[in-house]
């Protein structure tokens, strides 16, 4: 398994977090469309997610298959670790 | 269409190796109120939902079920990872390491193979939703006991997360539910 640079982690974490967001709160839209609040919070979500996403991405490669990240030479999707082999540090909060 | 993403929704850590705990939670991969069932069951319900938030909630928790099938298979991976043939053998995995070796089958903790009749569907929507709270509840349940089963302070933390999943899942069957019965009803009396 792979040990990651710390800001490597720090990075995805910050994706972890805003994609989490953006999903929650994708279901509870789902069931109340009508609600403006968290269309709001969706949206601000969705925002944060592409920009962390785009800071990653131009460090470390694509995250998105099929046209919806780009590579550079030589073909980056296929650089490792995959997201199975990610050794994350401890949690410092418990 | 699917889209993947190379990463895990939530992040996997483990302690430690523990075999015998990798084929407890083998169960929430391959087993009746695992992921994998979870998933299809919940993207084959979609299509016939009578209601664009019912087809909705199907696809977007169907989806959020496979990102747990990962991390499933990303526990197990790292609980058994550079363990032995002997370890294997001794917690009880040495049937499964003598045909799969390290790579995962789809069934429970007590080895019974997946089976598509998990994957309950009636055409029904009211009967399917109540099907799909269920399985939730179930699923929650399982993951309480994995926790139990467990003295891995990381591992603790990745299941918690899984559990408290089931509990939103349930709660968007049951809005979802409430609000087919209101269609249904409408079209009903009009
Ligand atoms: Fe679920």
């Amino acid at each position: 398994m792979r040990d990651m640079d710390a800001e490597r982690l720090r990075m995805l974490h910050e994706i972890q977090e805003a994609e989490f967001t953006a999903l929650e709160l994708q279901l509870f839209l789902d069931t109340h469309p009508d609600h403006m609040g968290a269309l709001h919070e969706f949206n601000q979500a969705a925002e944060r997610l592409a920009h962390a996403r785009r800071r990653y991405e131009e460090r470390y490669g694509p995250l998105l298959s099929y046209g919806f990240s780009m590579s550079r030479h030589p073909w980056q999707w296929v650089d490792e670790p995959w997201p199975w082999e990610i050794e994350y540090p401890p949690r410092k909060d418990r | 269409m699917w889209v993947y993403e190379k990463k895990l929704q939530y992040p996997v850590r483990v302690c430690k190796p523990d075999v015998q705990m990798a084929r407890y939670l083998l169960t929430q991969y391959g087993g009746p109120n695992g992921e994998l069932a979870a998933a299809v069951r919940y993207l084959n319900q979609r299509y016939t939902m009578p209601t664009g938030r019912a087809k909705g909630v199907l696809t977007d928790i169907g989806t959020e079920e496979l990102a747990h099938l990962e991390i499933i298979a990303t526990m197990v991976y790292k609980l058994i990872d550079g363990v032995s043939a002997e370890e294997m053998r001794k917690a009880g995995l040495g049937d499964h390491y003598a045909t799969f070796d390290g790579d995962l089958f789809p069934k429970d903790a007590a080895g019974v193979p997946f089976t598509t009749a998990y994957i309950a569907a009636v055409g029904d929507p009211v009967a399917n939703l109540h099907e799909n709270m269920a399985a939730e509840e179930k699923a929650r349940a399982t993951y309480e006991n994995l926790i139990r089963l467990t003295d891995d302070p990381c591992l603790k933390d990745g299941l918690r997360f899984l559990r408290e999943r089931e509990v939103v899942h349930f709660q968007r069957f049951g809005e979802t539910l409430m609000h087919v019965k209101d269609h249904l009803n409408s079209k009903k009396h009009f």
